[in-house]
């Protein structure tokens, strides 16, 4: 599931003992406000940016029950407040009822986050009636033909226009959710006109982050300057004129390879975000097991451990690990250097700054797409969905790339 | 200012409103996000319930806080102008 980031405030740090002289000491360890629990990998749809693993046909473990309650206990002693059901598709999971009664019982604010494929009327009476605060519905475009093409499924349009309609009608808050990249970007204006027909109480335009799949489907997705400044300027237009008129709220989320600077990914590794995957793999971020580190699991470690002490989690925090140009700049306590996985997935070093900063002796990684963006056929190879087939040749081919390295 | 005075506030069906064992605050809670509250935003939410008016809200904190100066009348004015027009906490009934 394409999960954003959220809108949590700043935590407040105090500062621990000076370590070096060179960098700023490690900050206090924040809260895991955020608890991502991605249930399962398995999902009706094949989204080309999907942020699961690559490899996700290989790990098809899934926690029980019983472990992702206490996952969920342990966390909430902790401070999460808030608990996103993510996956794949979280629906696939026979006992997300009962998970979502068991979360609401602790306090959480419970977050479903859906593809709505096959999310029937009464079931969504019963996650109401277990507690759940709210859906978030992606879409993969405004009309039936696009969003089948990104989707991969027939049917899937449909479906989630249905789903939509009754999440509003059981009165749940509801966000809308679509990926945006370079095939749909230029049908902004119908996809907010289709969340505002909705009702959508809040829009999440986010241009898609490359890693993963993303990443392998860079050129059919980075959209190219003039789309990405016109669609801006088309919610811009759209958010004056619904301003009187409605609460809906359009979040435009801009493709950070436009940028100069990285964003302060996470608000900092492992200060704020705790994502559980599918067999209890404990991640800083959802991309993280990209990374050449280990991670610690749920299974058989407590989250009180893992997130304060497990080797994984202190792995980037503070400033202790960083290269030049990060180590002497004097923007690091704002983006922490940016996006660990971003680093490692183009320049192969996960140490290195984020190339999508104009510091960095890597920009031209980013600069290069973006002038390949400006092509009218950017992409030479086809686009690669997110299904088992795919999942199953690409590690082979990955394997045998190491094999002969 | 009589007018607001008589107005019966309510927590905006978007957010909701909790006190926050591990973090010792209270917050509002709202779709993947959240907003940690002051001791003042905290004790005043405590008593918008959908039936008390504003006037009534500001005898209640009156009592509660009896060591409160003059300020008070004119910070829950204040914070409830600001929480319903701009930020969306608060609904009027
Ligand atoms: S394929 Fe699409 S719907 Fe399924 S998990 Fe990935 S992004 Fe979400
Ligand atoms: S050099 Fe590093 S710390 Fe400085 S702005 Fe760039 S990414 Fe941030």
């Amino acid at each position: 599931m394409n999960c954003t980031g959220s809108i949590l405030p700043d935590v407040p740090n105090s500062a621990s003992e000076q370590q070096h002289a060179d960098v700023p000491p490690t900050p206090e360890t924040g809260q895991p406000l955020w608890l991502l629990a991605e249930l399962t990998y398995r999902c009706p749809l094949q989204c080309p940016y999907c942020s699961n693993p690559l490899d996700f046909e290989q790990r098809k473990q899934e926690l029980t029950t019983e472990q992702w309650i206490s996952v969920f206990e342990q966390a909430r002693r902790l401070g999460a407040a808030q608990l996103g059901f993510s996956g794949g598709e979280p629906l696939l999971r026979d006992d997300l009822e009962e998970l979502i009664r068991a979360a609401r019982d602790l306090g959480y604010y419970t977050n479903l986050i859906t593809s709505g494929m096959g999310l029937t009327y009464e079931r969504m009476q019963a996650f109401k009636e277990a507690g759940l605060d709210h859906i978030q519905v992606s879409f993969q475009a405004s009309n039936a033909e696009m969003n089948n093409y990104l989707s991969g499924n027939q049917r899937s349009f449909d479906e989630k226009l249905e789903v939509a309609r009754t999440v509003k009608a059981l009165g749940y808050p509801m966000v809308f959710n679509c990926v945006i990249h370079r095939e749909n970007i230029d049908q902004i204006d119908k996809i907010i006109e289709l969340s505002i027909e909705l009702e959508s109480d809040y829009v999440e335009l986010a241009t898609s982050q490359y890693y993963g799949w993303a990443l392998k489907n860079r050129d059919h997705l980075l959209p190219s300057k003039a789309q990405l400044v016109a669609a801006e300027a088309t919610t811009n237009r759209y958010r004056e004129q619904i301003k009187d008129t409605h609460r809906t709220k359009l979040i435009f989320v801009v493709p950070d390879y436009y940028e100069e600077r990285p964003k302060g990914c996470m608000n900092g590794w492992g200060n704020l975000f705790l994502t559980i995957t599918p067999d209890g793999t404990a991640l800083p971020c959802h991309s993280a097991r990209e990374l050449p580190i280990e991670f610690p699991n749920v299974a058989d470690t407590p989250v009180e451990e893992i997130w304060y002490r497990s080797k994984g989690f202190n792995h980037y925090r503070g400033y202790e690990w960083m290269k030049e140009p990060c180590r002497s700049c004097d923007e690091k306590e704002q983006d922490f250097g940016g996006c660990r996985c971003q680093a490692f997935a183009l320049t192969g070093d996960a140490d290195n700054a984020d190339p999508v900063c104009s510091k960095s002796p890597h920009r031209h990684l980013i600069t290069d797409a973006q002038a390949n963006a400006d092509k009218a056929q950017p992409a030479s190879e086809p686009l690669i969905y997110r299904n088992r087939k795919n999942s199953a040749q690409l590690i082979s081919v990955q394997q045998i790339e190491e094999e002969s390295v | 200012m009589d007018s607001l005075m008589q107005q019966t506030p309510a927590i905006n069906r978007l957010f909701r409103f909790q006190w926050e064992p591990a973090s010792h605050c209270h917050v509002l809670l709202y779709p993947e996000g959240m907003v940690r509250l002051n001791e003042s935003a905290g004790a005043i939410l405590t008593h918008v319930d959908g039936n008390r008016t504003i006037a009534q809200i500001i005898d209640q904190l009156k009592a509660d806080f009896p060591e409160a100066g003059d300020d008070l009348v004119q910070d829950v004015i204040d914070f409830f102008t600001e929480a319903h027009h701009e930020l969306h906490w608060i609904d009027f009934a």
